[in-house]
């Protein structure tokens, strides 16, 4: 199949074909990951510098484990200790860590937009690992993964996300790019937390009364809950939120028997999810999600940067 | 020193003048129009094929003088208005200091008389250090000569405070223009709320934050009777409300600028160009259409540019950290000769009525018309002029237009004040 992607900034520019190439050749890399020596020399001599100028712990391990694992060299350089503070422009800055001779710049920015800037005034590869409320394309891809593990395909499958939707980066990659898979999609969410047009997003249905929505869903995500966000709360207290939002216990009974639940961690426990719901041995994905974003994350940096084959196969 | 304009067409709608004649201008005077003219000695212009308006007026730029002159100066603000055909400007008052009292205001006047080459008319703000708080030291500016007071770039938050300023204006012939912003609800605001925000991710800049505005200080308006001029309005529903008002009698009227007009939200794109963060933010192709239709019917009396220069360096950088505002003296009257005047949405008399009369009026100044005894503040145009808008080519300091490359027809070529050239076919006159 040919990919023929520089950057992995905006998911609506992918295929479905690039997608599921994709999501092959992550599934290819998790053999890597099952063995004893967790390295194959794909990426050997290519130098990657993780741009994370918004504190990110677990985005960014999980980038560092898959440039590790390929073998590239890689460099973290954050913005809290950085020129940034010293009144260097992003501009500036990207021009003088492209002249190390970089290969890659997988960037983390708390304002939209920032990664296509920087692949426009450093012409390499760049992967956006979450800008503003815009976008974050590789948690998506991590989300498709697993999705695609659990159910074996994307037909006929309803998703609901559910939450804050419009201050959502997360919901910025995912709801279009299950489109481009062809799922249906309901959007779940107090009025305070929806964006001004979910359709333009792709979502097919909208709504705000979870119980009625969870008996048509095959796969529930239920995302963050972002109090950290938040200016003018958009809703009362925690308690009222998981009144009307949360996926308790009691609300299992209204899921499918064979419905799967999905969170982008992490969580708030007790808010949108309770333990019976996180830690459900039949329902919860969570952490195969966590482990699908090293393998997403390998495939992405192995097909934009057209490593060798090296070691992948054998 | 006589100068004769010869052979061009001239346009003036408020005599009702559209014909090929010669004007005779002298101590900066239109002393004759007429055909066949001659005179003893002087100047005489071959202006064959060229058109003569009277002279264009902007009543809405951004010349960031004093305090910000790596953007622009009054010199170089005042090259970029006679490169674009203007006679006259209206600078805003949020400088730094802010023209808030007589001293700044004395200072851009005399800067323009020292180092301009248009008439600089200054607005004043309405409140002291644009903060919406205390009212501005109105009636010595006044005094000084401003005409008109304004907080652009903010909504006067506190209806109280609009209603103080309007009450106090009302003493003088004067008008408050307001930029219609209701902060509550515009907060962070960055893109037109609606497409644009959802598929860019970032915060939304409702049309009603800008309605709201409007629909209160049309009704602080109605409650004050001082005279309300709307700036840079953006929406179908505003123009409505405007409309009404004009329809109940009340004094009030409106600018449009050539982006709101000729650019929309989904211009927006992946790319995040900064050049096209304005505020109010870039609406919807409705609401463009719904202001060309306003131009056509006079629900809008004047286009204004709000020229709003800015280095390269603050606008190459984060979307959301760069500052609003784009360029627009250079490019406003190509855009709107190519785009609603050849195009046929209106004819030049129109053009002329929104871009030279209605101004004039709008800041109390005294009517220039293509007879004998009128100031000869003339605006000569090429018609036929096929051109490129290129960064390299403006005489602003700054370049952050959302127009480079657009492909334009028709403009400016001379621009006369006073009787003097500010510029020659099409180059200023220094």
């Amino acid at each position: 199949m040919a990919f023929n992607h520089k950057h992995l900034i905006d998911i609506t520019e992918y295929s479905a074909d690039d997608i599921m190439t994709i999501l092959e050749t992550a599934k290819n890399f998790k053999q890597v990951n099952e063995r004893r020596i967790k390295k194959v020399p794909t990426l050997k001599g290519f130098t990657v510098v993780n741009m994370f100028n918004e504190p990110s712990t677990r985005t960014r391990s999980s980038f560092e484990i898959a440039e590790k694992r390929l073998s590239a060299d890689s460099l973290n350089f954050g913005g809290s200790s950085t020129a940034t503070v010293k009144g260097e422009s992003l501009v500036d800055t990207v021009k003088t860590l492209c002249s190390y001779k970089i290969d890659c710049i997988v960037v983390r920015d708390r304002w939209a937009g920032v990664p296509r800037k920087i692949a426009d005034v450093s012409g390499v590869s760049v992967i956006d690992a979450g800008d503003g409320k815009h976008q974050h394309p590789t948690q998506a891809l991590l989300d498709l993964y697993s999705i695609w593990e659990e159910k074996g395909s994307f037909d006929n499958l309803h998703v609901g996300v559910v939450g804050d939707i419009s201050h959502s980066r997360v919901c910025g990659s995912l709801i279009p790019a299950l489109k481009i898979m062809g799922c249906e999609v309901t959007v779940i969410a107090p009025p305070t937390l929806l964006p001004a047009r979910p359709d333009i997003l792709g979502a097919d249905h909208v709504t705000s009364n979870l119980d009625e929505a969870l008996p048509e869903l095959d796969v529930v995500y239920m995302l963050r809950i972002q109090r950290e966000r938040f200016e003018g709360a958009p809703y009362p207290n925690l308690r009222e939120y998981n009144l009307l939002y949360g996926l308790t216990e009691e609300r299992d009974k209204l899921l499918k028997p064979d419905a799967c639940v999905c969170h982008p961690g992490p969580i708030n426990r007790g808010v949108e999810l309770d333990s019976f719901m996180a830690d459900h041995p039949k329902r919860s994905i969570i952490l195969d999600q966590v482990y699908a974003g090293v393998l997403v994350r390998m495939a992405a940096l192995y097909l934009l940067l057209g490593g060798s084959n090296d070691g992948i196969d054998a | 020193m006589a100068l004769m304009l010869k052979n061009a067409r001239l346009i003036d709608p408020q005599i009702g003048l559209d014909e090929v004649a010669d004007i005779l201008i002298r101590d900066g005077k239109i002393v004759e129009v007429g055909q066949n003219l001659t005179m003893e000695k002087g100047v005489e212009r071959d202006l064959a094929g060229k058109i003569v308006v009277p002279g264009l007026v902007d009543l809405h730029v951004h010349f960031r003088d004093p305090g910000q002159e790596q953007k622009e100066d009054i010199a170089s603000g005042s090259r970029a208005a006679a490169h674009g055909g203007f006679t006259a400007v209206c600078t805003m008052p949020n400088t730094s200091p802010v023209v808030d009292d007589a001293v700044a205001v004395e200072y851009v006047k005399a800067r323009a008389a020292a180092v301009g080459k248009c008439r600089v008319i200054p607005s004043g703000a309405c409140s002291k250090d644009l903060k919406g708080e205390v009212l501005s030291d109105m009636g010595d500016m006044y005094q000084h000569g401003v005409p008109v007071f304004t907080d652009d770039g903010h909504g006067i938050q506190d209806a109280g405070m609009m209603r103080r300023v309007m009450d106090y204006a009302n003493q003088f012939d004067t008008v408050i223009m307001v930029h219609c912003q209701d902060d509550s609800l515009v907060a962070d605001g960055q893109v037109n709320e609606g497409v644009a925000s959802t598929r860019l991710g970032m915060v939304g800049w409702p049309a009603e934050g800008e309605e709201l505005e409007i629909a209160r200080d049309i009704a602080l308006c109605r409650l004050t009777g001082c005279p309300l001029h709307i700036q840079h309005i953006t929406t179908k529903r505003g123009l409505e409300l405007v409309a009404a008002a004009k329809a109940e009698g009340l004094p009030v009227t409106c600018e449009v600028t050539p982006h709101h007009l000729f650019l929309t939200e989904d211009d927006i794109d992946e790319a995040y160009d900064t050049a096209l963060k304005v505020n109010p933010p870039l609406r919807t192709a409705a609401d463009a259409a719904a202001l060309a239709a306003g131009v056509v019917d006079g629900t809008v009396d004047a286009l204004a540019t709000d020229h709003a220069p800015h280095t390269d360096w603050e606008k190459d950088r984060e979307f959301e950290l760069a500052p609003f505002g784009m360029t627009g003296l250079e490019t406003s009257l190509g855009l709107v000769l190519t785009n609603l005047v050849r195009a046929g949405v209106i004819d030049y008399g129109r053009m002329v009525q929104a871009m030279a009369v209605a101004p004039r009026e709008i800041l109390r100044q005294e009517p220039v018309k293509i007879e004998t005894g009128s100031t000869a503040d003339l605006t000569v145009i090429d018609p036929e002029a096929a051109w490129t808008v290129e960064v390299g080519d403006f005489y602003s300091k700054a370049n952050n237009s959302g127009f480079i490359g657009a492909e334009l027809v028709g403009r400016a070529t001379d621009v006369y004040v006073g009787g003097y050239a500010t510029m020659e076919d099409g180059v200023v006159v220094e």
